[in-house]
């Protein structure tokens, strides 16, 4: 695996190619971008078929072993690894601990053991058990085990400083393993950065997992709800000074994506690709702008109109510390309204994805409050279009000095222009 | 005789028998509706509220479907036929290009709701929605399907349960006939839109008989054998069946209403009926259960944890080429995905289960057919349901 920068913009942004990834070496992944979020190898609610509608899926798709873990035995009977369990072709595998769209409860870290919830409850891995569950699953990459409970605000300095150190004596046992394993030959590890809101434990954090031998950086503890952005910002900086330029950056649990603009100035690479699924849950469809393409004049309006008037029912910007991460953001628009029963427009003018192509707002808005599946379906089609063409835009604004106007454009600034 | 043949010529439909079985009352034929041709027999995938559970319409096609069910009852509350008329029909609000039928919503007015009552005019029933009193009448039904844009709207009939005996049977069918007169009448699109009687009189051959007498004099596109698949003895069920098709104008189709299970559509087929529906495959499926040529298989089972076959591996549905039961056992613990998998594969499995029948009445062969099929379907022939060894009896076709 190789990152190729193209670009390093001042201030931190980082744009470029990981090249030869996947054992074979044979995928790329541009950054800054996402990986595809999935329930077990499976987007949720898609199936190959409508899956395949989306173009530019991500080459690295992203499954977690709190879904993975009740299924060892399976996957030990099984003995080819999750991605041919899974029908998975063709694709980077890359495993990490916990569902980036769900919080894992507190309060069960020791110094031997991390815990996953599954369907079927809790599951304790040790690191021996952890290095077992990666060896049936055989990803191309994945996450070292973590302690990453220090999300909480008010956490004490003290159990932050225990998750640094528990988190780097977890990569050391992981990494014993993994050195000595045929079957992780090839594989890739992703130290984890923990340090909660503490700088100076960020720092340590990050300078000590940089030492070891890993292929890139998990920034943990930083989602959404546990800090805000301007903090995070600050962590970010703090750790990325301390990381090697040529090893990627992902930063786990932040989706939104005036967070990920941020978190893209302040260095971070990739991102989880989890937020299209939550606005899929709650019934929503993302329209925020994020157009920089040199003449936006007829390209935005009809966006920034359908904001605009959408927007007695959205939630107040800034509110970042919000815990309910249900809650409907300003990227999207709430398809359950009484306001589009009748609006026989597609969810956006333009979209090219299968559900705008062939379906209209009301249709959507039956399936809502009819709650028939295919509204699942038909939403996560056009909400992972809408970000993956969000992510190529924040790489065309990087290539091209436009960052600024893709700020503006994303929080709604642009009306008129 | 000849004024009707010449309104008949006139409506959105022709029925072309391609072949018919020499031994049994099966036949395949070409039935031409407005959207597209459909190859008889046929089951009809039913998508109750504009949409196939789950299933985009991109993906219906692709498994083959020519023509899927709407209900009326379901849409003419949400999102109202004035909507509907908006959205340029239910073929535009869906965006479905092939064909579609739609009930007449009396039966799910008797099922679903418990506030109705049957008068002359037509269901009285409150809205579950509103509490609003609301009167489907034939006029009101048809009205309604006329703003689905249905390509075969089903005439409004009194809907008795197939347990019920005595007077109300007989109300019901006499109803019905009056009502499905009031149905033509009140067709605002017969030049594109067809209608379909449905014959009534429970469980008794003479009120079976009356009915199909009577009915088969009216100028409609089809007929509907109705009233049955409600709980009755497999016994009565098949005699009704095969006493309206001997009945039934071999120039029109036969739509039996409700029939879906595997067995059932070998039979019925064999006893000259062309069309099927049923909710069954496609409710089934989102519970796990996964139609197989040996019966179902419980996807979610325990025993199925560890089996990396496919669901059926001589199935070539988008499910069975990728997925193992293994794999979709696990993924029901993680996503509503696991039920489309299984879905795709069910109407899968019902397609070209109809299509391999037609084939092979096509190609002369469906006794033949039928006798494998028995053979795969239950383990020895002791298993065979006695009803359906005798319903094969009387089209002159036993089971080795």
């Amino acid at each position: 695996m190789k990152l190729e920068l193209s670009r390093v913009i001042q201030g931190g942004a980082r744009l470029g190619v990981l090249q030869g990834i996947g054992r074979t070496g044979q995928h790329s992944l541009k950054v800054p971008g996402c990986l595809l979020y999935t329930h077990f190898g499976t987007v949720p609610h898609l199936t190959q078929d409508t899956l395949q509608t989306v173009n530019n899926l991500p080459s690295v798709t992203q499954v977690t072993l709190s879904n993975i873990a009740e299924h060892q035995e399976v996957l030990e009977e099984f003995k080819e690894g999750f991605k041919a369990f899974a029908g998975l072709h063709n694709t980077v595998l890359y495993c990490s601990l916990h569902d980036p769209a769900t919080r894992s409860p507190t309060g069960y870290a020791t110094n031997k053991t991390v815990s996953v919830w599954g369907s079927g409850g809790r599951i304790e891995l040790t690191a021996s058990k952890f290095m077992a569950l990666l060896k049936t699953v055989k990803p191309d990459w994945y996450q070292s085990m973590a302690d990453g409970e220090t999300w909480q605000t008010n956490t004490s300095r003290k159990r932050i400083r225990k998750s640094v150190d528990r988190t780097l004596a977890y990569l050391d046992e992981c990494l014993l393993v993994h050195q000595k394993s045929q079957d992780l030959d090839g594989v890739e590890l992703f130290g984890v950065v923990e340090g909660g809101d503490v700088m100076e434990e960020r720092v340590r954090s990050a300078r000590e997992t940089a030492k070891r031998p890993v292929a890139g950086f998990c920034l943990d503890g930083l989602q959404t709800g546990s800090v805000d952005q301007a903090l995070r910002t600050q962590l970010i900086t703090s750790m990325t000074t301390e990381l090697p330029e040529d090893k990627p950056r992902l930063l786990q649990g932040v989706g939104r994506p005036d967070e990920v603009l941020a978190c893209v100035e302040a260095g971070v690479d990739l991102f989880e690709g989890f937020f299209p699924f939550q606005v899929t849950e709650r019934g929503c469809a993302l329209c925020f702008n994020y157009d920089v393409s040199p003449d936006p004049e007829c390209a935005v309006l009809e966006l920034n109109e359908e904001k605009h008037s959408a927007g007695d029912n959205m939630q107040p910007k800034g509110d970042l510390n919000c815990e309910d991460q249900t809650q409907m953001t300003s990227f999207e628009m709430n398809l359950k309204d009484k306001r589009y029963q009748d609006d026989f427009k597609s969810l956006v003018e333009g979209c090219g994805c299968y559900c705008c192509k062939n379906h209209q707002r009301a249709y959507l808005h039956h399936l809502l409050v009819t709650n028939e599946l295919l509204a699942g379906v038909l939403l996560m089609i056009h909400n992972m279009t809408h970000y993956q063409n969000f992510f190529g835009a924040v790489r065309e604004a990087l290539a091209t000095d436009k960052m600024d106007l893709l700020k503006k454009r994303v929080h709604g600034e642009t009306r008129n222009t | 005789m000849s004024l009707q043949k010449a309104l008949s010529a006139a409506s959105p439909l022709t029925l072309r028998i391609v072949a018919e079985c020499p031994v049994t009352k099966a036949r395949a034929c070409d039935l031409t509706l407005p959207h597209c041709t459909v190859n008889t027999p046929v089951f009809m995938p039913v998508g109750t509220q504009g949409t196939l559970k789950g299933i985009t319409v991109d993906q219906l096609e692709s498994l083959g479907c020519q023509i899927c069910l709407g209900n009326t009852y379901h849409l003419g509350m949400r999102p109202g036929p004035d909507l509907i008329v908006k959205a340029k029909g239910l073929h535009g609000f869906m965006n479905w290009k092939r064909n579609l039928l739609t009930d007449s919503g009396g039966f799910q007015m008797v099922s679903l709701v418990e506030l109705s009552e049957v008068t002359e005019e037509g269901v009285n029933f409150k809205s579950p929605y509103d509490g609003k009193e609301i009167l489907l009448s034939p006029e009101k039904s048809i009205s309604i399907q006329n703003s689905l844009g249905s390509d075969i709207m089903m005439q409004l009939d009194d809907v008795v349960s197939s347990t019920v005996k005595g007077p109300r049977v007989e109300e019901a069918m006499h109803r019905s006939i009056r009502w499905l007169d009031r149905c033509i009448a009140a067709n605002k699109n017969p030049d594109k839109q067809n209608l379909f009687a449905i014959i009534q009189g429970g469980l008794d051959a003479e009120l079976r008989k009356a009915c199909l007498k009577e009915m088969t004099q009216r100028d409609v596109s089809g007929f509907a054998i109705g009233g049955l698949s409600g709980g009755e003895e497999k016994n009565d069920f098949w005699r009704m069946v095969t006493l309206s098709t001997d009945h039934l104008p071999q120039e029109k189709p036969r739509y039996l209403m409700g029939v879906g299970y595997a067995v059932d559509l070998v039979v019925c087929v064999a006893l000259g009926c062309d069309m099927f529906d049923c909710v069954f495959p496609t409710r089934t499926a989102r519970f796990g259960s996964a139609l197989v040529p040996w019966g179902s298989l419980q996807v979610k089972q325990k025993q199925y944890a560890k089996d990396f076959l496919p669901i059926d591996p001589d199935c070539h549905c988008p499910t069975c080429k990728r997925h193992s039961r293994a794999y979709l056992h696990a993924l029901f613990k993680s996503d509503t995905a696991a039920m489309h998998h299984v879905t795709v594969h069910n109407i899968a499995y019902q397609l070209s289960l109809m299509r391999s029948v037609r084939q092979s009445i096509v190609e002369g062969r469906f006794p033949e057919f039928i006798r494998t099929f028995m053979k795969r379907m239950f383990p020895s022939r002791d298993d065979y349901p006695g009803w359906a060894v005798d319903a094969l009896a009387s089209v002159n076709v036993t089971l080795d």
